[in-house]
This record gives C-alpha cells, sequence and structure tokens, in this order.
C-alpha cells in the first residue's frame, strides 16, 4: 500500500469512527470473512450449532462491525518497508520492551503461584498487552489510569518499578501498598495508577470522578493548562454492569477528559459475551449517548495505539469523552483457579497466531525498524528484571504485626481535626481510642 | 406526662403533627435548662445549621464541593443547600442525574485525587444504590493503599424514619456504617452539633458518613456564640452528656436523644435520675465515656430508632459487658425498632417506633421499679 493510500485510509478511520453519526459507520459496511470478526466459539454452547438464530446473528454482527473492517483493512503489518511508518525506532522499541514486560511478568506470577508464593485470586493479562501498551505509553505521568483485578500490566506500563509488583503479589512489606492490597488493588500515588477494583464496575465512576477532577482544577482553582486525562479500562462483562451505563451518561453529560476502553476479551469467566448481552457490540453504546464509539483490533498494537492518540488527544483539548472497544484475547483462564474448559481451542489457537508481539516483532523486523538481535537483547533484558524482581520480592520481610491496624484512617486516631487545624489526638488533653496492638 | 395523656386522648388522629408537637415540647425546654450557655441563647434551626456549615466550609476552602440530586436549582430537597448554588455557581454545587452509584464513585474519584466531595444522598436509603462505591472504594482504600490514598469525603443526606413515608424510605443505616472499618459515621442531634459536626467532617482526611434526620431539619435549638463562629467543630469520636444523673444510663443518637430527654424529665418526677449520653459519633464509639457514665449509675438503657438485630444498641451493650460487667447492677436493656420494614398506617407506625413511654418503661424496669406488664396501657 503506498503512503498515499495509507493516509487516507487514516483519514477514512477518523471520518467513520469519530463522527457520532451512526449512518457514517454502517456505510462502510462491506461483507468480509468471518474468520477476522469478534464472534467468539458460541458452536458448542448451542443445540444447534448453525441454526438460523445463531447463523443471522452472526450475520448481523458481520455486517455491523464490518463497519470496524476500515480500520482493519488499515493493516500496517503487511506494509513493510518504503511507505509511511506509524513509528519511529525508539518508539518501536519502547513498545515492544513494555509488552514483553508484561508477557514475561505474568509467565513468572503463573510460575510463581503454582509453586505457592503467590496466593488468593490472580489474574493474567496475557494476550491483552497491546491494549495496555497501546494507550498508557501515550500517557503522562499526572494522567491517570483506573484498572480492574486484570492490573498487573497496566501498573508496570505506567511506570511502577516491576519489584513493587512482585513484592505486593507477594505479600509483602516493600509491594506498592505493602502488601495490604494484593493482586487486585495496585494502588499507586505517585504513577496515578488506581488499578485496584475487585467489583467490576466500581473504576469506572472513579475514573469518572478524575477526569471530573481535572476539569474542576482547570475550571475552578483555575491551576492553568490543567489537561489530566484518564483512561478507564475495563472488560466486556463490565459493559452490562448499571454504573458504567451511568457514567457514560455523565460524562458525556459535562464532557469530561476520560476514556472508555473496553478490553473485550469476549469471555467474563465462563460466560460468553454473546450469551450475555442483548447487542454484543459494545461500541455503539458511545453514540447512544452522544459520545464517538469505536472499535479497533486490539491484538495490534499499532492500530491500538493510533485510535489512542485521536482519543487523548480529543480529551485533552476538552472535547469529551471517547468510548473505545478492543478486540482482543486473553491466553489464559480469567484467574489461576480457572481450568478454563468453556473455551473453544480452535478460538484459542486461532488468537494465539494473532499474538501482538509476535506481530510486532515481524513488522519491526519487516520495517528495518529494529534487528533480531536487537529485540533478542531486549527479551534478555526484561527476563533478568523480571528474576530480579522476583529475588527482591522472596527477599523482603512480610509486613511487621504492627501494620495490621495501621492506616485504616488517614487521621492517626481516627478523631478528626480541631478548629486550629491539627489532629485532635495530637492534644495531650483528648484522650486516645481504644485499639491496641 | 402531657404528651402521654395527650396520646390516649387522640388515638388516631394527626400524628404527623402530634410527632412535631411533642418534639418541639421535648427538645426547647431540655435543652435550654440543662445546658449552659455563655451567652444568651440565639435559636437556630438544625437545617440553617448545616446550611451555615456547608456555606463557610465552601467559602474557606475551594477545594469542597457539593453533588447531589437536586441540591442546586431545587435549594436541595429538604432545603439544606438553599442558596448555595447562587452563591458558588454550578460547578461547586453540582445537580446530578438519578446516577447514585455513578456519582457517588465520581465524588470518590474527585476524592482520591485531592478534591473535598460532599455527596448528598436524598435520603440514605437511595444510598443503598451507592453501597459498593461507599464501603469498597471510599472506606477500604486507605488501608489496601497502605496509607497511599487518603479520601476525604463526606457522605450526607437523612437517615431514619420521617412520617409515614413508609418501608423503602424509613430505615436507619447506623449499624451498618458503624460496622465498617474506614469509615467515621456521625449522628448530629442538636443545631450546635450538626454545625460541629458537619465541619469537622468536611475538614476531615477520612470518609466521613454524615447521619441526618429529616424531622429533625425544622427543629430549632439555642446555639451558642462559640458555635457561630466559622472555626467551631466538634470532635469526631466523642460523647456528650445532654443531661446528667445517677441512676440509670440512657444512650442515644440523632432524634431519640430528644425522646429520652423527654423520658428524663418523666423519670425525673418519679424519682429516677436519668444521665442521658448523646453518642454523636456512632464510628468511632466514645466507649470510655459510656462506660464512665455506667460504672456511675450501673444501670444502661440503649435507644436507637433501627431494627434490633445486630444494633448500635448490641455493640454498646457488648462493650460495657467487656469493660465494665463488674458495675452492673441489671440487665442491659435495649430500646430499638421493631423488628420489622416499616408500615405505613400511622398506628402502626407509631408501634414500630420507640416512643418516650418505652424507654420510661425500660428505665424503670432496669431500676427494678417497673409495674407488672399488665398494668401498662
Amino acid at each position: 500500500m503506498s503512503a498515499a493510500s495509507l493516509s487516507s485510509s487514516i483519514n477514512v478511520i477518523r471520518s467513520a469512527s469519530f463522527v457520532s453519526d451512526k449512518s457514517a459507520l454502517v456505510s462502510n459496511a462491506r461483507p468480509s470473512s468471518s474468520s477476522s470478526a469478534f464472534l467468539g466459539s458460541t458452536a458448542k454452547l448451542r443445540f444447534n450449532p448453525l441454526s438460523s438464530p445463531a447463523a443471522s446473528l452472526r450475520s448481523s454482527v458481520v455486517a455491523a462491525a464490518a463497519a470496524s473492517n476500515v480500520v482493519k483493512e488499515k493493516q500496517p503489518k503487511s506494509s513493510p518497508s518504503g511507505s509511511h511508518l506509524l513509528i519511529t525506532k525508539e518508539e518501536g522499541l519502547e513498545l515492544y520492551e513494555d509488552m514483553v514486560l508484561g508477557r514475561a511478568f505474568e509467565d513468572m506470577c503463573a510460575q510463581m503461584y503454582y509453586r505457592g508464593k503467590m496466593f488468593g485470586f490472580v489474574h493474567l493479562y496475557n494476550g491483552q498487552e497491546a491494549v495496555s501498551t497501546g494507550f498508557i505509553k501515550l500517557l503522562k505521568q499526572e494522567d491517570s489510569v483506573v484498572s480492574t483485578y486484570r492490573d498487573h500490566v497496566h501498573a508496570l506500563s505506567k511506570g511502577v518499578p516491576a519489584r513493587q509488583v512482585m513484592s505486593e503479589l507477594f505479600g509483602k512489606e516493600t509491594g506498592c501498598c505493602r502488601g495490604q492490597g494484593g493482586s487486585m488493588h495496585m494502588f499507586s500515588k505517585e504513577h496515578n495508577l488506581i488499578g485496584g477494583f475487585a467489583f467490576i464496575g466500581e473504576g469506572i465512576p472513579i475514573a469518572t470522578g478524575a477526569a471530573f477532577t481535572s476539569k474542576y482544577k482547570r475550571e475552578v482553582l483555575k491551576e492553568e493548562g490543567c489537561d489530566h486525562v484518564t483512561v478507564a479500562f475495563f472488560g466486556d462483562g463490565t459493559a452490562n454492569n448499571g454504573q458504567f451505563f451511568e457514567c457514560l451518561n455523565m460524562a458525556q453529560l459535562w464532557k469530561l477528559p476520560i476514556i472508555f476502553v473496553v478490553e473485550n476479551n469476549l469471555w467474563a469467566i465462563g460466560m460468553s459475551h454473546l450469551r450475555a448481552t442483548s447487542d454484543p457490540q459494545i461500541w455503539k453504546k458511545g453514540p447512544a449517548f452522544g459520545m464517538p464509539g469505536v472499535h479497533v483490533d486490539g491484538m495490534d498494537v499499532l492500530k491500538v495505539r493510533e485510535v489512542a492518540k485521536e482519543a487523548i488527544g480529543r480529551a485533552r483539548r476538552g472535547e469529551g469523552p471517547t468510548l473505545v472497544e478492543c478486540e482482543t484475547y486473553r491466553f489464559r483462564g480469567h484467574s489461576l483457579a480457572d481450568p478454563d474448559e468453556l473455551r473453544d481451542p480452535a478460538e484459542k489457537a486461532r488468537y494465539a497466531s494473532r499474538d501482538p508481539i509476535t506481530a510486532l516483532k515481524k513488522y519491526m523486523i519487516e520495517s528495518n525498524l529494529a534487528s533480531e538481535a536487537e529485540l533478542k537483547a531486549i527479551n534478555k533484558k526484561i527476563d533478568e528484571l523480571v528474576e530480579d524482581a522476583v529475588e527482591f520480592a522472596d527477599a523482603s520481610p512480610p509486613p511487621r504485626r504492627s501494620q495490621l491496624l495501621e492506616n485504616v484512617f488517614a487521621d492517626p486516631k481516627g478523631f478528626g481535626i480541631g478548629p486550629d487545624g491539627r489532629y485532635r489526638c495530637e492534644d495531650p488533653k483528648f484522650t486516645e481510642g481504644t485499639a491496641k496492638v | 406526662m402531657l404528651s402521654i395523656l395527650r396520646r390516649k386522648a387522640t388515638a388516631g388522629g394527626s400524628d404527623a403533627v402530634l410527632l412535631r408537637e411533642r418534639l418541639r415540647k421535648s427538645c426547647a425546654p431540655a435543652t435550654t435548662r440543662l445546658q449552659g450557655y455563655a451567652t444568651a441563647a440565639k435559636e437556630m434551626m438544625v437545617r440553617d445549621a448545616l446550611n451555615t456549615a456547608l456555606d463557610e466550609e465552601m467559602s474557606a476552602d475551594p477545594r469542597v464541593f457539593l453533588m447531589g440530586e437536586e441540591v442546586g436549582e431545587y435549594q436541595g430537597a429538604y432545603k439544606v443547600s438553599k442558596g448555595l448554588l447562587q452563591k458558588f455557581g454550578p460547578e461547586r454545587v453540582v445537580d446530578t442525574p438519578i446516577s447514585e452509584a455513578g456519582f457517588t464513585g465520581i465524588g470518590v474519584g474527585a476524592a482520591y485525587y485531592g478534591l473535598r466531595p460532599v455527596v448528598e444522598f436524598m435520603t440514605f436509603n437511595f444510598a443503598m444504590q451507592a453501597i459498593d462505591q461507599i464501603i469498597n472504594s471510599a472506606a477500604k482504600t486507605n488501608y489496601m493503599s497502605a496509607g497511599n490514598i487518603s479520601v476525604p469525603i463526606v457522605f450526607r443526606g437523612p437517615n431514619g424514619a420521617a412520617a409515614g413515608v413508609g418501608a423503602q424510605h424509613s430505615q436507619c443505616y447506623a449499624a451498618w456504617y458503624g460496622s465498617c472499618p474506614g469509615l467515621k459515621v456521625l449522628a448530629p442531634y442538636s443545631s450546635e452539633d450538626a454545625r460541629g459536626l458537619l465541619k469537622a467532617a468536611i475538614r476531615d482526611p477520612d470518609p466521613v458518613v454524615f447521619l441526618e434526620n429529616e424531622l429533625m431539619y425544622g427543629e430549632r435549638f439555642p446555639v451558642s456564640a462559640e458555635a457561630l463562629d466559622s472555626s467551631f467543630c466538634l470532635p469526631i469520636g466523642k460523647a456528650k452528656i445532654e443531661r446528667e444523673g445517677k441512676d440509670v444510663t440512657i444512650t442515644a443518637f440523632s432524634r431519640m436523644v430528644g425522646l429520652s430527654l423527654e423520658a428524663a424529665e418523666i423519670l425525673a418526677k418519679e424519682g429516677i435520675s436519668a444521665e442521658v449520653v448523646n453518642l454523636l459519633s456512632i464510628r468511632p464509639l466514645d466507649r470510655p465515656t459510656i462506660n464512665a457514665s455506667v460504672r456511675k449509675t450501673n444501670r444502661l438503657v440503649t435507644v436507637e430508632e433501627g431494627f434490633p438485630q445486630n444494633g448500635v444498641g448490641a455493640e454498646i451493650g457488648m462493650s460495657i459487658i467487656e469493660d465494665s460487667f463488674g458495675y452492673l447492677d441489671a440487665p442491659i436493656e435495649r430500646i430499638t425498632g421493631a423488628d420489622v420494614p416499616m408500615p405505613y398506617a400511622a398506628n402502626l407506625e407509631r408501634m414500630a417506633l420507640p416512643q418516650t413511654e418505652d424507654i420510661v418503661r425500660a428505665a424503670k424496669r432496669v431500676c427494678y421499679r417497673s409495674l407488672p406488664m399488665t398494668a401498662t396501657a
């Protein structure tokens, strides 16, 4: 594909995706092979796998999802050297390193879990790295990321050191939350990561609140140029939750600088997205509330990055929220305790062949952005980093007993602040509380 | 006494009016007589006390903002936020759509990032739609993040029964929120309490659940000059002895304090001197003050509006048994609402809530001075 046609297809994306005019999206529909559409393997879950209800559902999904093929057909991966490249070498290496870090870290987590070093609920992100890297690497430190329980890789992409994340998972004192949060509750004030919600849908209003704060700081507190954006990551199952719809409404109503990113991996534990959702195309829910809804191939980090650039730019300029649906897949089960029996192995194989890391590697080598040796060196560096993180976590002490009762309140004993502005419990005349270690 | 005779005479009459009449009689005389004010008493309604507290805190700190249904243009569902939209503008007094879970979460998210929201629920019954955000993202976050992220938010609104509003609008949530670590739970009674505690709550760096009462909004109380000062605030976690006594301790919070004071008047005429403790803070509970009082009087009656099982009275009772068992001369009595969803019919509603005579009877029972059950009305 020549540079001209590549850029014209990007323009088509722009007009198709970011105008909340439904007809523009549908008019680009072309019939396509069902192998590229995100249909999931519901075949063995229905009595008649190819009976008319399923088939008609599939065809309607294909027809409208074909609108998103405009994005798919851009296919920068198959257009190597000489054309208009989407990334520079530095950017490419950064993206590669981040995705490899995510993958290596998660694989190590699985190992550690089966060796008993990690416990409880651990939800791994293998396969979805393109979404995290594609969005978070475009953010500044002051921008916020709000995630769910599948938050290790969001934490790593946002800049939380691997050592701190691993220690937190081991439940050690040196973890980012001193061992008090665990796998599902990663918080980092420094990196503006609120990774911590076990309840699906709970993080979406929080993210909307962070966006609200950004707008409030600019308009009420008059902090010039405060243009922090918030990215909220959540799954396909969450898109059926009430809090999601309440926040789509309020974010658009008040034009908040937020991007709602749906990581549609088709499965909510064992519930297929198609069995749970009346209209499975989540991006359509954006225009229903007045904001643009975009569907993107979440296995391709460059496509995700293009869409992310546009959405983040919109939010920074004050044009309001965007809903981005990323079609992606988790290679492992929902959590390490999930036997993962319901998913069709053929579906898994199909997505495994679209591994985002392999795809980026192929692109970079074919575009002469990097050599095999350079990429291997990155792999080795990451392996060493992850090993070091494990050693650090292993060697770290567990929390002291006195830590049990700490940090329930920000206020040391919970008696509030006096009229002089100091904590009341610091006043020697004030009696103490009853909690003792 | 007067109120009991009145009740017998007008059985089935307009009970909402009667209720307010009784409150008026109980609240005004009892508090003026018993609380020594430095200056002549100026009177203020609880609603105005809350309004002035919000006004002053919003003026003092630009990070404080109010959010909820009807708080802006409607001037507040119960007119508590009257005039605030005109004064501070729509960015700071935010009218929300009917999305409790959504806007509560927005408030919590804003609190994570340094603002100081005051989230108003039209009643705490509606807060059940947002309880995930209150407990999981507000109360637990400072602990889960090991002190990295504090949540300086206030959740306020009317709690408990009003008059004839039915089962879904009448529940008391003090026990539910009071059992949750990471929350501070406050329940004011008088206007001074309301002012002082709301100001303390807004300045507090932690999530505070502020339980008001719809029937108390219109009640007037005398306020001292100290209370009118803009830096006035009451300590969280300290109870107040509303009336001193030596024979029995009666603990109560919110509207029940008024009934307890009324009961104390009646008991005084029969020679029982009751000490009324206004809890003010359900969490942290002021165990030292309650224990000290029971050690003095040796008898305890706890009063609350909520459901009996797992209630505030159960916690206070157990606290006394743990710390002051040897000082008790009689079993602890708890007066609570009936163990049923609130009925609508006025006479049934009256039976489902604690009344003054229930408190009087309980106090007499613990003093071993009660009449046999058949003799009571």
